[in-house]
């Protein structure tokens, strides 16, 4: 898959002793000069994946779907991940025991997103974050919402917005977003540990 | 995560596709704009190398001497086939959706021939075919512009 951008500025003059292509005699090409030129083209790099997300996340995925999170517990830390991947990333060891999480978390890191990327849907800026979910011990990232921007800081509380019922599918993105849940601010020092 | 799900028997395990795709976006140069300019306007152009031979597509640089070329030329839109290799088992994002020849294509005017699909029954395919471009009826300046070749007739 290819298009073009066709209304490109003209190209930059490029400084002495930089290395560029020689311009092109076009003499023998009249009705090919005459037209405005194609200056670049997208060229899209497309990776087709046939991906499992392995038992551990296929638990936490058919839980979503029921709208409940789920976390696995590390058998010699205590500490509760999510989403699971099936084993401890300290002990090395499976992680048996599953935890039924909150639908509520709070803000640990985040970032103002301000640069509009290619394929992102939001509107600028807006607030990606990092949520430490009740009852797990490692953040996820989440898009912080109903709230202006600035006033985003850590150990706010949110809860989580979730797409209608009837859409509910075994995907992450039955999460729309986190909104403020309207209780007092964590104090930051109750998170020092999932900075 | 996956979009739509389905469960693989045995394991009771997620599968689903998934796609990363890096929308990139480069600039051509002169000498490949130009050569894209010219499929869009349904044409195409070579290059004339140091001998006076004409390349086509057209490169930067003589690939003998690594000079660099200059010299846009026009060059036909139908040619012949050099030689061919046939393509029974379509894969996705190739030209066309059903078997065909993937031949080396030298279009008249140039002296250096082209890969492209020529869209022909096996039986018909043969080396020294006539054959001529077909365009996109909608063409923006890519490589896409040609669809393929198809025999004269």
């Amino acid at each position: 898959m290819t298009d073009t951008t066709s209304s490109e500025p003209a190209p930059i003059e490029i400084p002495e002793g930089v290395w560029s292509q020689p311009e092109v005699d076009m003499s023998a090409i009249e009705e090919i000069a005459s037209v405005e030129s194609v200056r670049s083209v997208r060229a899209f790099a497309s990776l087709t994946y046939d991906y499992t997300p392995g038992l551990a996340t296929t638990r936490f995925l058919r839980a979503i779907k029921e709208k409940r999170l789920v976390g696995e517990r590390c058998s010699e830390t205590g500490k509760v991940y999510v989403p699971p991947r099936g084993v401890s990333p300290v002990s090395g060891m499976p992680t048996t025991e599953q935890v039924d999480l909150g639908l509520d978390g709070t803000v640990v890191s985040f970032c103002v997103v301000n640069l509009d990327f290619t394929g992102n849907a939001q509107e600028i800026p807006y607030v990606s974050a990092l949520i430490l979910v009740d009852g797990s011990d490692i953040p996820i990232y989440g898009l912080v919402r109903e709230i202006p921007y600035n006033e985003v800081q850590p150990g706010l509380r949110l809860k989580s917005v979730w797409v209608e019922d009837s859409e509910m599918t075994t995907s992450f993105e039955n999460i729309k977003w986190w909104a403020p849940n309207g209780e007092p601010d964590v104090p930051a020092s109750e998170l020092a540990d999932y900075v | 995560m996956p979009e739509e799900a389905t469960t693989s028997g045995e394991e009771d395990v997620l599968r689903a596709p998934l796609v990363l795709e890096y929308p990139f976006k480069r600039t051509t140069g002169p000498v490949i704009g130009a050569f894209l300019t010219a499929l869009r306007e349904g044409r195409f152009i070579g290059i004339e190398d140091d001998q006076g031979k004409v390349l086509c597509p057209p490169v930067e640089y003589d690939p003998a001497s690594g000079a660099s070329l200059t010299k846009l030329v026009p060059v036909g839109s139908e040619g012949e086939v050099l030689f061919w290799s046939w393509n029974q088992s379509v894969r996705d994002g190739q030209p066309l959706d059903h078997p065909f020849a993937w031949a080396m294509v030298k279009l008249d005017g140039a002296d250096t021939p082209m890969m492209h699909a020529v869209d022909a029954p096996h039986e018909v395919m043969v080396t020294g075919l006539r054959v001529r471009a077909k365009f996109a009826e909608e063409r923006i300046g890519s490589m896409d512009d040609l669809l393929c070749f198809e025999p004269v007739s």
